[in-house]
């Protein structure tokens, strides 16, 4: 049996595979088994039924907050859209599931695909625009997608939404946030290897060269075009991904939520969680969530004690307020969001007695 | 005939709101080059503190209008200190979010003091200035706006041409090492040009609200409507930011009356991504010349 590897106290790697590795040491790998474990044993058993939907949207989120980390925080491209593809893939699943009448394995993923395509029309004005005119790009995507998602009603339905029926996998059918559970976070897992595992091969690194430099890339003999239009279809794929699963997860699905609300929503998760970071992605996911439905049962409360009676407070506006407060507070503050915190105090564990 | 010169007019008219709107958020961008995606809510919230101090602290009007003014100004003044100034120099994703923040923040505000709800203000503009030629009127406040954007337009253009605090800002906006290495004061250009956006969103904000109410959704909707407007003119062109908002004013308006009223809403975006693809700097925008 080869020595179990713990943390060196400095950067030791003598091989590129070394240095582009999963984990560092084994003990970060047991930490993860562990988590997972207890993630898929413990988790879904001792929690009530709220909380397990808390959890599951979380997981959910989580994919489609990866998905935007690629576009944004490795290959650089702001994408102000997402919200939209989320809102393109839920749809694309819901007419597979229910016209087509297509399997849910089938489904899910394939919506990702078609979804991936519709990111990739997004990416082409990439050809000629950068920075701040692609994101002008992608809000008109955002507007685009919205009114045709209302408005082709041969296929939409419009505002009336669409029911899907149950998911079955493997002749099982998946009911009940339990169930979803295991299917969501199995999905969940495996996307974030897939993204991990991206940024460790030539595509991964093209897409940083692309962020850190461009035009240093360009000279490098990366294809930019290529690559950005590659960016925007993974992570609309991972979009899709989550907006399908989200549909049938739902049941039921209408447009309102994809709103540009919800762009800014995920383009905040990867800044509070970490840009760059697939961990931060998740971690993001977490905290935006956890935010909205503290703010709904702070809302709720406030609204029943009949502390503010006569004022007309509602949801909105403090959610509002909350969630521009948290985007401006960790751009000032800590602009590499929670993946850093999560560093320094993993960080400072390991530097323990000896931090200098 | 007679619809279509209705439609005209309304389309010039609104396009010419659009363009006042506009020229603040060019006014930001030409300085600092920040998307400034809280340009709605700045114009909501001078629309917000004109209606109070009208309504509820009954200030004659005049003064009301330079009170709201000058709070704008301040205004600008103050986010630009408190929240854009730590950001120079960071990448372009930060500056963009942190503008989101600040809006979302603001409709919060403006929703916790205000409400959701439609206001309206007293009426005040004598109707003697409206113009009326055989069937078809101009109303008072779309005299007005024409005559402030115009206003507007000659004293920016006299501004940026003539006066140092221009000439510094049009520098600053050119090469920021440069001008800070010849001793321009870039901070002091930042804040100014925040303060002065702030002002002419206030104004806008005014004349939108006597238009069509006041509420806070639409009016920071308003503050989207500005990209079409200033990616047609060119980011960086405030003539250019009156053109655009003309043009997209027609675009409105026409399809809504011609093709479908709900497609309205969408056709400037539609139009926005035509131009990015065949002119990404607009009419009057400066070109970049750089193939990557």
């Amino acid at each position: 049996m080869r020595k179990l590897q713990f943390h060196p106290c400095g950067n030791y790697s003598e091989t590129y595979e070394k240095e582009i590795t999963l984990f560092e040491t084994d003990f970060g790998r047991a930490a993860v088994l562990i988590g997972l474990i207890v993630l898929f044993a413990v988790v879904p058993f001792i929690t009530g039924p709220y909380a397990l939907y808390v959890v599951n949207i979380i997981g959910i989120t989580s994919i489609a907050a990866i998905g935007l980390n690629i576009l944004v925080g490795f290959t650089g491209q702001i994408s102000l859209g997402h919200g939209a593809f989320v809102g393109v893939g839920a749809y694309a699943g819901a007419i597979m599931a229910t016209t087509l009448s297509l399997p849910f394995w089938i489904a899910v993923p394939a919506a990702g695909l078609v979804t991936a395509l519709v990111g990739m029309v997004f990416g082409v004005p990439s050809l000629r625009l950068k920075g701040l005119y692609l994101t002008i790009a992608t809000l008109a995507g955002q507007f685009i997608i919205e009114y045709i998602l209302v408005h082709w009603e041969g296929l939409t339905r419009g505002t009336m939404g669409i029911v899907l029926p149950s998911a079955s996998l493997f002749g099982i059918v998946i009911e009940g946030d339990r169930s979803f559970f295991f299917v969501i976070f199995t999905a969940l897992i495996i996307m974030t290897l897939a993204a991990a595992n991206i940024m460790r091969t030539r595509y991964g690194r093209a897409f940083i060269a692309i962020r850190d430099n461009d035009r240093a890339a360009e000279g490098m003999g990366i294809p930019i075009f290529r690559y950005k239009l590659l960016a925007f279809a993974v992570s609309s794929f991972y979009a899709g991904f989550a907006g399908a699963l989200l549909a049938y997860y739902m049941i039921s699905i209408s447009t309102e939520p994809f709103n540009l609300g919800l762009s800014v929503e995920y383009l905040a998760m990867i800044i509070i969680g970490g840009m760059g970071s697939i961990a931060g992605s998740i971690f993001g996911a977490t905290f935006i969530t956890v935010l909205n439905e503290v703010l709904r049962w702070l809302t709720d409360f406030l609204m029943n004690s009949g502390m503010l009676e006569g004022m007309q407070l509602n949801m909105a506006p403090l959610r509002e307020l909350v969630f521009g407060a948290a985007i401006v507070l960790f751009i000032l503050f800590e602009p590499r969001g929670l993946a850093e915190v999560w560093r320094i105090v993993r960080s400072s564990f390991r530097l323990w007695p000896f931090s200098y | 005939m007679e619809f279509f010169v209705q439609l005209l007019v309304n389309g010039i008219s609104i396009g010419f709101l659009y363009g006042l709107a506009a020229m603040g958020f060019v006014m930001i961008f030409k300085s600092s080059s920040v998307l400034n995606f809280a340009h709605g809510e700045l114009l909501a919230a001078g629309a917000f503190i004109f209606l109070t101090l009208v309504t509820w602290a009954k200030i004659p009007v005049f003064v009301a209008f330079l009170v709201t003014l000058a709070g704008s100004f301040l205004l600008g003044f103050i986010v630009e200190r408190l929240f854009l100034r730590p950001l120079i120099g960071e990448p372009l994703i930060y500056v963009i979010m942190l503008t989101v923040g600040l809006a979302s923040i603001f409709k919060g505000l403006m929703l916790l003091v205000w409400g959701g709800n439609l206001y309206i203000y007293p009426d005040f503009l004598p109707s003697t200035i409206s113009l009326q030629w055989g069937n078809i009127n101009i109303p008072p406040v779309y005299v007005v706006a024409i005559i402030i954007g115009l206003f507007f337009l000659t004293l920016f253009g006299l501004f940026f041409k003539y006066s140092s605090q221009g000439i510094y800002m049009r520098s600053v906006a050119d090469n920021q090492t440069a001008s800070l290495s010849l001793g321009v004061n870039v901070r002091r250009v930042f804040a100014l040009s925040w303060a002065i956006a702030a002002l002419v969103a206030g104004m806008s904000g005014i004349v939108l609200g006597i238009i069509n109410g006041i509420n806070v959704h639409d009016l920071s909707s308003v503050g989207l409507k500005v990209f079409p407007v200033v990616i047609l003119g060119g980011l960086d062109s405030i003539g250019g930011a009156i053109l655009g908002g003309l043009i997209i004013g027609l675009l409105e308006t026409f399809t809504g009356g011609y093709l479908s009223p709900s497609l309205r809403d969408v056709i400037p975006y539609i139009a926005l991504v035509f131009i990015l693809m065949v002119k990404p700097y607009g009419l009057f925008g400066l070109v970049e010349i750089e193939r990557v």
